[in-house]
């Protein structure tokens, strides 16, 4: 079937594609600049249509341990925030990897610390690629740079979510969640009616019954349970990496950026080309598994590179691991919600690499 | 083709929306299209901007801080955008309320008076529909057909009736608006 | 000692006077001797055997003493956050509103972690039952204050007895969530008698047969001793439990349908 173009912003791409994708559940609370979301879904009412339950919850905590429950049954469900109302869910996400339940998490981020401000921002990195909660484990992290991508990673991050038994994240921004852009919606998918084997579900006789914890207090089984976790994380580090490439073949400089920093530093690519300045732009797509070996790769054939992030420098630690000391890395990206120019970009290569 | 437009005024006045129209025109002709609004606290009756950018490329940075055209509707964003329009570019104003007129000499500038048009035709929610219409007569990036396309595809069938008057706007703003200076 | 062959004698059907229920498993309880919930989890079991409700049971543990309860009971089971059970539970009810799905939580979880979670699952009416312990103490982390502990009551955290001018006054849970109007039937019993188990297994009863009628929530408080968390012999504490806390949380109906 074709897809259907719409012009939405990104926020309401998410809840669109949510409904197209046959999810089970949204469990939320309002937050800016994502309300559109949880709006969007009670509006478009999809439980007359595809029985999709959509429930605004009496808090981000609640939001989270609901979707553990529906997670735990084996459903598709999702919840969606910005940045305070993430560092919320943290315990319930814990225990969502911890329990290796599949779910999706948008986080529209805006800039903190505390209640910050509602204005885009890229400061949740670190939360969302090393943990963000208590003990080792990761999520499986998509960075969008569209309202396109919005609405793709629905879908995909339930894949991956399932595929992998783990928590997906989708690590938007506010600009991105705002923005308004074309996107081609994939038609309804139906509800799955199946469970897997591991859901709770109420136990037949024909099987032992389910449970699901993330509780050993055996410390040598919890020790193998970890080690199981990890494994699962190599996986994922060997088979998941995405990223998209601008102009790096001949790049003699490049960029690292992802979501709405991509999209700047993509112009500021084409302000620079046009000074006859060789820039390539390397966007990671997933954030968690990072990919460390295309930089290392690259790092071999530039002589230095620039991490564009509204942070004050997160994603470029991870460059710097994936570089290991061969070319100069430097970070750049403005804070508190202002979102970075291309001539600041442009600007900062020159005086931090090229001049540097 | 890219233009890259940034639309400010009062929270009210319809800014967001006339945006909107803008790109869902520019879907209608088969552009690419981004509007990235200013949200938050300042929807509620502060100044409000958007940047709406029309190409017929990939869109790179939807956010941006140099316009090829700044449509101006009141004095606080005359003052923060004037200084954005790129040289030789067009700034657009409702001279309404304004006591400090633009001042630059290397840009295009080019008046529609919105305000008391609008007041005059009795119909002071097409406003911003007169401000467009002044646009497309300077920048004929979008056709009006297609901005009618827009309305019918955005607005719910319930307001169907209001298009006509809406196209009365648009060419009645094609013909008040008026050039100030030349670059 | 008597032999292994001896018991297969004395194991006869035709002597059997009572049977554990199947919902039960075999694994070894990990409560104190003594303790109510060994007997609340099993008339809950018996219920669920009772009415045939195996496969369309899906329960919610707590963090507390009862948090392995999927150890014990031989349906699917969710292990909650702590405070978060009825969050959980309002998720499954709300996807799989065929099943029967029941929260059992302590008194530390439900009514001080938890706080949020329960008036507002109450609220909304949701269509679960609420079994809650209520021991007047957290007794899996060693006998610290409990949002009910009694007033001059001594724990590890209050040793020299709760004092309410700085420690605050134990919360009635079951009292405020029977004023809600998405609550259904809210009772107060216990399980330190047999005739107190009978009653609460009646009133666990009703409650599954209001959850198939999709009446709301159903909330049972069952005040139970901790003979350890107490430092008491079990009956001791089942005589403290009768002197000292029965009058402050008075056994019985707090909400009852109007029929």
């Amino acid at each position: 079937m074709e897809k259907e173009l719409r012009l939405m912003k990104g926020n309401e791409a998410v809840a669109e594609a949510a409904i197209r994708a046959g999810t089970d559940g949204y469990f939320g609370y309002p937050i800016t600049p994502q309300s559109e979301i949880l709006e969007y879904l009670m509006e478009a009412n999809p439980g007359e249509t595809t029985g999709m339950v959509v429930l605004q919850a009496e808090s981000e905590i609640a939001a989270i341990n609901m979707v553990y429950g529906g997670a735990a049954c084996g459903k598709k469900v999702m919840t969606s925030s910005s940045s305070p109302g993430i560092s919320l869910k943290q315990e319930g996400i814990s225990y969502i990897a911890g329990a290796e339940l599949p779910c999706l998490i948008v986080n529209v981020v805006r800039a903190g610390p505390g209640l910050g401000a509602i204005q885009p921002a890229q400061s949740d990195y670190f939360q969302s690629v090393k943990g963000g909660g208590h003990g080792d484990y990761h999520l499986i992290v998509l960075a969008p740079s569209s309202v396109q991508e919005m609405a793709d990673f629905v879908e995909l991050g339930f894949e991956l979510a399932f595929k992998y038994r783990n928590p997906v994240m989708m690590l938007s921004d506010g600009a991105i969640g705002q923005m308004m852009e074309k996107v081609y919606l994939s038609p309804q998918k139906e509800r799955s009616s199946d469970s897997p084997l591991w859901a709770t579900t109420g136990k037949p006789a024909s099987r032992p019954r389910n449970f699901i914890t993330s509780l050993d207090l055996d410390p040598y089984g919890q020790e193998v349970f970890n080690n199981k976790l990890q494994a699962k994380y190599a996986e994922i580090r060997e088979k998941e990496v995405r990223y998209e490439e601008f102009l790096c073949e001949d790049a003699e400089y490049l960029l690292v950026a992802y979501g709405t920093s991509a999209r700047v530093s993509q112009k500021a690519v084409q302000i620079l080309r046009g000074e006859g300045i060789k820039v390539g732009l390397l966007r990671p797509i997933t954030l968690f598994p990072f990919p460390t070996k295309r930089i290392y790769e690259l790092a071999g054939k530039v002589k230095g590179m620039l991490s564009v992030e509204m942070s004050a420098g997160q994603m470029v630690e991870d460059v710097l691991l994936a570089v290991n000391g061969k070319v100069p890395v430097k970070h750049f990206g403005r804070l508190g919600g202002i979102v970075t120019t291309p001539e600041e970009v442009v600007e900062n290569l020159k005086s931090k690499i090229i001049g540097g | 083709m890219t233009e890259e437009i940034i639309i400010a005024g009062f929270g009210g006045q319809g800014v967001l929306s006339m945006g909107k129209i803008m790109a869902y025109s520019g879907v209608m002709q088969d552009m690419e299209v981004s509007w990235m609004p200013s949200y938050g606290p300042e929807m509620r009756g502060g100044t409000a901007n958007v940047i709406v950018i029309l190409s017929s490329e990939r869109i790179s940075s939807p956010i941006i801080r140099h316009f090829d055209t700044a449509i101006i509707l009141n004095q606080q964003s005359l003052d923060k955008f004037e200084s954005s329009v790129k040289a030789g570019g067009v700034l657009i104003y409702d001279g309404n309320g304004i006591t400090r007129h633009p001042e630059r000499k290397d840009i295009t500038i080019y008046r529609v008076d919105a305000t008391e048009e609008a007041a005059r035709m009795n119909s002071p929610k097409t406003f911003n529909m007169i401000v467009l219409g002044g646009f497309i007569k300077v920048k004929p990036v979008i056709k009006i057909e297609n901005i009618i396309k827009g309305l019918k595809k955005s607005l719910p069938e319930r307001y169907h009736n209001l298009i006509p008057m809406n196209e009365k706007a648009l060419i009645r703003g094609e013909e008040i608006i008026t050039e100030v200076q030349k670059a | 000692m008597i032999e292994a062959t001896g018991i297969k004698e004395i194991i006869k059907p035709e002597n059997l006077a009572y049977r554990k229920t199947d919902i039960m498993t075999d694994n070894i309880l990990s409560y104190c001797p003594g303790c109510g919930h060994g007997t609340a989890h099993r008339i809950l079991a018996e219920v669920i055997d009772e009415e045939e409700l195996q496969s369309q049971t899906i329960g919610v543990s707590p963090v507390g003493c009862s948090v392995m309860m999927y150890n014990y009971l031989d349906v699917d089971i969710q292990q909650a956050a702590h405070g978060r059970a009825p969050a959980v539970a309002t998720a499954i009810k709300r996807l799989m509103p065929e099943k029967f799905v029941f929260t059992y939580q302590g008194d530390g979880d439900l009514a001080a972690i938890g706080t949020a979670e329960t008036i507002h699952a109450c609220n909304r009416g949701e269509n679960i039952l609420i079994i809650f312990i209520n021991n007047g103490i957290y007794g899996m982390t060693g006998g610290q204050m409990a949002p009910t502990t009694l007033p001059g009551m001594k724990s590890s955290t209050s040793p020299f007895g709760r004092d309410v001018k700085t420690m605050g006054n134990p919360l009635k849970m079951t009292d405020i969530v029977a004023t809600l109007p998405g609550t259904y039937y809210v009772t107060r019993q216990s399980v330190h008698t047999p005739a107190n188990v009978r009653k609460t297994k009646k009133a666990i009863r009703k409650a599954v047969q209001y959850q198939k009628l999709d009446k709301g929530t159903c909330f049972i408080e069952i005040v139970a001793n901790c003979p350890s968390g107490w430092k008491m012999t079990p009956v001791q504490s089942n005589k403290w439990m009768e002197e000292t806390m029965f009058p402050f949380y008075p056994l019985g109906d707090l909400k009852t349908p109007e029929e």
